[in-house]
């Protein structure tokens, strides 16, 4: 096999690619696409904009997810705001610059034409939502309001309060169930995807447990869609939900899809910091917080004094300090990596030391405690609720937590993986983020896929392929209905002695001790040794109840866990064979003279794909060579 | 701290259900109450007994999935809070916790404290959207929409659809989760055009869910995570009787050419 993966990245200017590839995709006749069967795993931003928009072309549609409602995938959670070049604030934004910023942002490590064409599109996006009644902020005069975000230097972010991920989620959720309400679309909750099957080589279906029920069924197709968001509950503790799981997107790649840069995992700077042993998830707090909160820690280690009576002299404000163009809105990576090395020093306060002040008192002075209301109330309540302190009088406390996984299946520009068919959409690809996100760009990057790619790239797929007649009667449905079931029952017959949550924090810890926001050699090889004791751990010692044939939330957490215990190792070796610091990936061998993060370019300016090769090889490491005609190589600044 | 908590047990739809009784210890007060559920279930396992279902998911009070009646009120005793925000230090050291699932005729209990809230989609489907298929939007600055509108759109748009309204209501009423959808898209010049026949719709689907009437108890509102303002139904049943007063014919449509 080569060891070259080529993106099929069309020809001609950047700026002209998408439009010129759209002409020349192949189309499906109307009365055609009533005939071909699309499924659409996950019902997030991606999955509902994707199962909706595909079902009003004409398209059999079947959407599945293993909440108990469309309505309740992780993206309702996204607080801040969605990024759109509309250049409404007439502050010199463009497609260009949204491209360029996020090209940079993303330590050039995506590829320039997949986040050209997401630039573009964020147009579109802004213009579907307010159609569909999404309630974004709004000036007295009835223009959309906007405000600016980290790692960029224009107002380009539109929001709705702090719940914007919630608002788009329902309008592409109330997309998706008026096509259920015509009967263009069947959706599938509490229904979750265990394999993917193949015929031909080529995506033909999937295999699903009905978490009700128990039973196993499967459901061909021409094309199979997964939009089942990120891996970051690897870690244990994140600001994912507690469903959220890597397991559709693993049973695809060890199905052969190739897994592109796993270690490329964002730490969010701003979220409550652990309180206890007990906890079971992270709260993150919007990074719009940054725009008029003022990150700072004392400038003397074990200064116990309260907050408020630390004088200004004896603070430390050191974002502002050590990059005064940008401030308290450098970019993520960034300002996760400064939080740690103060608290690394001995200045971090609350509880074990691991949190930084993020203070209002300054914003309050100058602006009033109304309008911080307005901004941040909720924000504000939810922080006031778990810690019991009142962010209005006393700093928040705030420490970096697992957020977003920027790797993810790969695709080529046509978001098709490396399995013919089997499309990817949304955090669950890697497409567009490199090696760091910029705040308010996952909610772009979902709807550009679902509502403005996929439908797109599937037509061209289904009209430029030709696809026997497959259903749910052909062998290769039994033989991986089978796998699901007997990987099932051998969870519930090893009765050891831990239960599944105990191997999943365990897991977490050595992820985020030596996988986290700063990497070594010696931290990542320990990793890469420990990880399989603990998966061998537990395939003999888990404790399972219950039976297969019922409501099993024991039984639905081991099998993510089991799948978490392998992704874990993937993630450790693509870090530790990362010998280059990019974004997010921190390799501290690998650093500027001020501590900042050290590319190779000649080395590593390339996407790294896993592919599987069984269970007992180490997986090949292939790449993708990544091209900058246009935003060009250079040490990222945020001085 | 410790509590003694009486959980609502059943093993299927149609099994017979009945409280079971547990401690939970060491609990700290900074534990979220699915927390404080996570410690008892992970005892239950290490005992050999099955641990609770209930439904959870994001934990940060948004995606509407935790769904349960504390000491009989739906998401416990904190206002405006859903139970995953609920802390444990808003309870006393030694308390006695009752813990039941939803209890509504259109919300049949699945397993212990997971109920089935398909209902709440399909009113949904049958009208709560605004029809705008993809493409072809126009741009979003031409439609203007006073602040204090999208303020409104906004509170009532705010709920988490996790049917905390129906539980409490007497009658088991969806009124309050179908009137925030109503009065989301009424408010907003986009939702202009199906405005009659989206309450149409919803209502008559909310009926063959087999949610009751409402008769303005206000309890939805008292526990509702989300705080919406009883005003949405007054705005519901506004729109309903506009609806009903105006006669529409459905015109024939005639082919072309």
């Amino acid at each position: 096999m080569s060891t070259r993966l080529d993106a099929r990245i069309p020809d001609g200017p950047i700026a002209e690619k998408w439009d010129r590839h759209k002409f020349e995709m192949k189309l499906v006749n109307p009365a055609n696409k009533r005939k071909h069967t699309v499924l659409v795993v996950g019902s997030g931003l991606a999955g509902a904009s994707a199962a909706a928009s595909l079902a009003e072309l004409g398209y059999q549609v079947k959407c599945f997810c293993f909440q108990d409602s469309p309505r309740r995938a992780h993206s309702i959670a996204a607080q801040g705001g969605i990024n759109a070049a509309k250049n409404y604030q007439n502050d010199g934004d463009s497609v260009y610059r949204l491209f360029y910023d996020t090209v940079k942002g993303g330590d050039f490590r995506s590829r320039e034409a997949n986040v050209y064409r997401l630039a573009q599109t964020s147009l579109n996006i802004i213009d579907q939502c307010v159609a569909q009644g999404v309630p974004f902020a709004r000036e007295y005069g009835g223009l959309l309001a906007n405000r600016s975000f980290g790692g960029a230097q224009v107002s380009r972010t539109f929001y709705a309060r702090g719940q914007t991920g919630q608002q788009l989620l329902l309008g592409a959720y109330q997309a998706l169930e008026r096509q259920v309400g015509l009967g263009r679309l069947r959706m599938y909750p509490r229904t979750e995807m265990l394999d993917l099957v193949l015929v031909d080589g080529r995506a033909r279906g999937i295999v699903v447990r009905d978490l009700v029920s128990g039973a196993v069924t499967s459901h061909a197709a021409d094309v199979v869609v997964l939009a089942t968001g990120g891996y970051g509950n690897v870690f244990y503790l994140s600001t994912n939900a507690k469903g959220s799981n890597c397991t559709a997107i693993w049973r695809a790649y060890k199905r052969g899809a190739g897994f592109a840069n796993p270690c490329f995992t964002q730490i969010h700077p701003t979220c409550i910091p652990q309180s206890g042993e007990h906890q079971s998830k992270l709260t993150l707090m919007s990074e719009s917080l940054r725009n008029d909160g003022r990150v700072w820690v004392p400038k003397q280690g074990g200064d116990a004094r309260p907050p408020n009576q630390i004088p200004e002299a004896d603070r430390d404000y050191y974002l502002e300090r050590k990059y005064p163009s940008f401030g308290n809105l450098s970019p993520r990576d960034i300002a996760s990596r400064a939080a740690k090395e103060v608290c690394d020093e001995g200045r971090g306060v609350g509880p074990g030391g691991r949190g930084v002040y993020l203070d209002f008192a300054d914003a309050i002075k100058r602006l009033g405690v109304e309008t911080i209301r307005e901004r941040y109330g909720n924000l504000f309540e939810m922080y006031e609720r778990i810690t019991a302190e009142n962010p209005y009088t006393v700093p928040m406390r705030i420490y970096p937590a697992v957020h977003y996984t920027m790797g993810g299946l790969w695709v080529d520009y046509n978001l098709m993986s490396t399995i013919p068919g089997l499309h990817v959409a949304g955090e669950a690809n890697f497409s567009d983020h490199g090696a760091n996100r910029l705040g308010a760009s996952a909610l772009m990057q979902g709807l550009a896929d679902g509502y403005f790619v996929i439908p797109y790239t599937v037509g061209d797929y289904i009209g430029s392929t030709k696809l026997e007649r497959v259903d749910e009667s052909h062998p290769a449905f039994r033989d991986a209905e089978r796998g699901v079931s007997e990987r099932t029952a051998t969870l519930l017959a090893i009765d050891g002695k831990r239960t599944v949550d105990s191997f999943h924090r365990e897991l977490g810890k050595v992820m985020w001790d030596y996988c986290g926001m700063a990497r070594n050699e010696k931290g990542l090889t320990y990793a890469l040794e420990k990880i399989p004791e603990i998966r061998a751990e537990f395939w003999r010692n888990v404790d399972v109840p219950g039976s297969a044939a019922e409501l099993n939330q024991a039984l639905e957490k081991a099998g993510r866990v089991a799948d978490f215990l392998e992704l874990g190792e993937l993630i450790c070796r693509d870090a530790l064979e990362r010998r280059e610091s990019c974004g997010a990936h921190f390799r501290e061998e690998f650093q500027t003279p001020d501590g900042e993060a050290l590319r190779d370019d000649q080395h590593f300016a390339h996407v790294a794909v896993w592919q599987y090769r069984g269970d007992t090889q180490t997986p090949e490491r292939l790449q993708e060579p990544l091209e900058f005609d246009n935003v060009h190589l250079s040490q990222r600044s945020y001085k | 701290m410790t509590f003694t908590l009486h959980v609502w047990r059943q093993a299927g739809p149609t099994a017979v259900g009945g409280f079971s009784t547990y401690e939970a210890t060491d609990i700290s007060g900074d534990m979220s109450f699915l927390e404080m559920m996570d410690a008892v279930n992970e005892s239950l396992i290490e005992r050999g007994e099955l641990p609770v279902a209930f439904d959870h998911d994001c934990r940060e009070g948004i995606c509407g999935s935790c769904s349960m009646m504390i000491n009989g009120v739906a998401h416990g005793p904190m206002r405006a809070t859903a139970t995953c925000q609920l802390f444990m230090r808003h309870f006393n050291d030694g308390d006695t916790i009752y813990v039941e699932p939803w209890r509504a005729r259109a919300f049949p209990v699945i397993k212990d404290l997971v109920v089935d809230r398909s209902a709440f989609d399909r009113v949904i489907a049958a009208g709560g959207f605004i029809t705008a298929p993809t493409g072809g939007a126009r741009d979003a600055n031409t439609i203007l929409v006073p602040k204090s509108d999208a303020d409104d759109a906004m509170d009532a748009a705010a709920c988490i659809g996790c049917g905390a309204c129906v539980a409490a209501c007497p009658n088991g009423s969806a009124s309050l989760f179908t009137g925030a959808k109503i009065a989301h898209l009424g408010v907003l010049p986009q939702g202009q055009a199906e405005r009659r026949e989206r309450v149409l719709r919803m209502i008559a689907q909310m009926d063959e869910e087999g949610f009751g009437g409402c008769t303005w108890h206000g309890e939805c509102h008292e526990a509702c995570p989300k705080a919406i303002s009883l005003d949405v139904i007054a705005r519901m049943n506004g729109d309903y009787m506009r609806a009903l007063w105006t006669s529409h014919e459905e015109k024939q449509e005639q082919g072309a050419g």
